[in-house]
């Protein structure tokens, strides 16, 4: 068996060998298939600061207290204090001391990111469950922990990429790289 | 004449050769040198081998938060219990965000759109059709040696601090290939890479980087990628941080602006003691850790000793690494292993004569660009007290008069 599979192989290379003598122009391979843009829509869920593929929707820091309470409270704490998951508010003005406090208030440069992160992870056990108009309310009430919005504001694809960000001007990029 | 003498005292040769063995030299059959398992039958085959079961190895794990997320953190590889620069895939080390995910490869998708002319959708089989390039590169957690910042210094093996490295060979297709397939618009100069793991964990990335070395990997050492490396395909960034090197890739989207994702803003920034923060410090620095003898170790005598480690660096090749028995006054060069690669562990090894007094053990790689691991104190002195990603300062290892080998802050 493994003799006779040995010749026919070798036969079917001396074979190929015989068509192409020599490495000749193969195209460049191309398996990716088209998608339509009602396809993409469906897996596009990153949103950068323009905001741009915010949904449509809206919610109140007001709203989003009862979206906190129910998925995001027994790991977060109330009020965002944290414990056993990471701070969500407060540490505003810590960053340059001996004991800086990094949460969305005082370090997280955009807004877009939360919604963004919210959507895309969380809650744990269960992302890609919270309506468009929950992640907003979430977003909003976790604005408002921070001082950064009022209980009222709704937040919607045009008002969450305007909110500026305590730390907006706090982050230096290092691309392209100053170092050699 | 002269033939026959010759033949005779042959022949008294071999007489006397039998006699003597025939008198002291065999041994019954119970008296033969022979372990119990010469003595028996050994074991059948197995599909899929195992370590002897006198050397078990295995990662440090370290849950961020204990069981309520039993998938978030980082498994550190063994490096003190490891040779060589490859690491095998068992103990390759991980970090995850939400766990592994189980993913059916026949249904997973690769997405490549945005800024692109045609945006386009790869099976898995798909991608296994292109022709493959195999490379050997290491993979470094930006957040590896954070434990080495504690304000006292960790008594846990060198693994359990440094471990969030490891050194595989690759092999998947240039990303290139399908981005060129995909038809880049001038105006992308950024790309979004983004997991199917549950965190849906995404970094932005320099389309400079996905167009030089960036690779999908499909296989790692031979096999295919396993879960907790990304299985069934995984973005590869030679050289910069492992974040980056986005597991479990669904989906690549060219952008003109970064994306800013959690992951790398409020996490994966270097924070400064003004209070400001680096963004997007993507290449590793130059580091090396000696991992034979390192912390909780014990030398069980004095004399000859191996002093042998790891090294490498995100810009390039490893070009010296020295060690020093003396806490840093003096430095001898190591000889090297693997460093003809580029952006691949290297193996280094010093002989060292352990007079049995106390002895502060560091090694100190320089790379082909020229940048120099640094001390300890000045890279603390350079960022926030609570920074902990790009930590390649130099690691010191205290050996004791009784051989203890304790990590200390020199």
């Amino acid at each position: 068996m493994c003799t006779r599979s040995g010749i026919a192989l070798c036969a079917a290379v001396a074979l190929v060998a015989c068509a192409t003598p020599q490495r000749t122009e193969t195209p460049a391979p191309r398996f990716g298939e088209p998608v339509s843009a009602a396809e993409l829509a469906r897996w596009d869920i990153s949103v950068p600061p323009s905001g741009e593929g915010l949904p449509p929707g809206s919610g109140t820091a007001r709203a989003g207290l009862k979206v906190y309470e129910q998925h995001c409270l027994a790991c977060h704490g109330a009020k965002g204090v944290g414990k056993p998951a990471d701070t969500l508010a407060g540490g505003v003005g810590s960053l340059g001391t001996n004991k800086p406090l990094r949460t969305v208030g005082s370090y997280w440069p955009y807004s877009t990111t939360l919604f963004d992160y919210v959507r895309r992870a969380m809650p744990l056990n269960n992302p890609l469950s919270l309506s468009d108009e929950e992640v907003y309310a979430v977003s909003a009430y976790l604005l408002f922990l921070n001082g950064i919005v009022s209980e009222d504001a709704v937040m919607d694809a045009q008002s969450l990429p305007q909110v500026r960000m305590p730390n907006r001007a706090g982050f230096i990029s290092d691309w392209p790289p100053r170092r050699n | 004449m002269k033939d026959r003498r010759l033949f005779l005292r042959r022949s008294a040769a071999v007489v006397s050769g039998a006699a003597t063995a025939g008198f002291v030299g065999r041994a019954s059959a119970e008296q033969l040198a022979g372990e119990p398992w010469e003595r028996v039958y050994g074991a059948g085959f197995t599909k899929y081998g195992q370590p002897s079961r006198h050397e078990q190895i295995g990662r440090h794990c370290g849950q961020l938060y204990g069981e309520l997320a039993p998938g978030s953190g980082a498994a550190l590889s063994p490096i003190e219990a490891l040779e060589g620069i490859i690491t095998p895939n068992p103990v390759h080390f991980i970090r995850s965000h939400s766990g592994t995910p189980e993913i059916d490869p026949k249904a997973h998708r690769l997405l490549i759109h945005g800024l692109v002319d045609r945006p386009l959708r790869f099976s898995v089989e798909a991608l296994l059709r292109y022709p493959r390039i195999t490379r050997i590169y290491f993979l470094e957690c930006s957040g590896n040696s954070s434990r080495a910042l504690t304000p006292q210094p960790a008594q846990v093996p060198a693994g359990a601090m440094h471990g969030n490295v490891s050194c595989a060979e690759w092999t998947g297709l240039p990303l290139r290939a399908l981005l060129e397939e995909a038809g880049v618009r001038p105006q992308a100069k950024w790309l979004l890479a983004e997991g199917a793991d549950s965190a849906h964990m995404s970094r932005s990335v320099p389309l400079e980087k996905a167009l030089d070395d960036a690779m999908l990997a499909l296989y790692q050492n031979g096999e295919r990628l396993r879960p907790e490396q990304g299985y069934p395909v995984r973005l590869l960034l030679p050289g910069w941080e492992g974040n980056m090197s986005v597991k479990w890739l669904r989906r690549i989207k060219l952008t003109d602006v970064p994306t800013h994702t959690k992951d790398e803003t409020s996490k994966y920034s270097d924070a400064l003691p003004d209070g400001r923060a680096l963004q997007f410090t993507f290449e590793m620095g130059v580091k090396s850790v000696i991992t034979r003898p390192s912390s909780t170790m014990k030398l069980a005598e004095r004399g000859f000793h191996e002093i042998s480690g790891i090294a490498w660096s995100g810009a390039g090749r490893v070009r010296r690494v020295e060690v020093s028995a003396d806490g840093g006054k003096n430095w001898a060069e190591a000889a090297l292993t693997g460093a003809e690669r580029s952006r691949a562990l290297v193996r280094f090894r010093h002989p060292w004569q352990w007079n049995g007094g106390p002895a502060v053990l560091q090694s100190r790689a320089t790379d082909e660009k020229g940048n120099v691991q640094p001390l300890r104190q000045d890279w603390v002195a350079r960022y926030a007290p609570d920074a902990r990603f790009h930590n390649n300062s130099i690691v010191s290892w205290a050996v004791e008069s009784d051989g203890s080998v304790k990590h200390v802050y020199a």
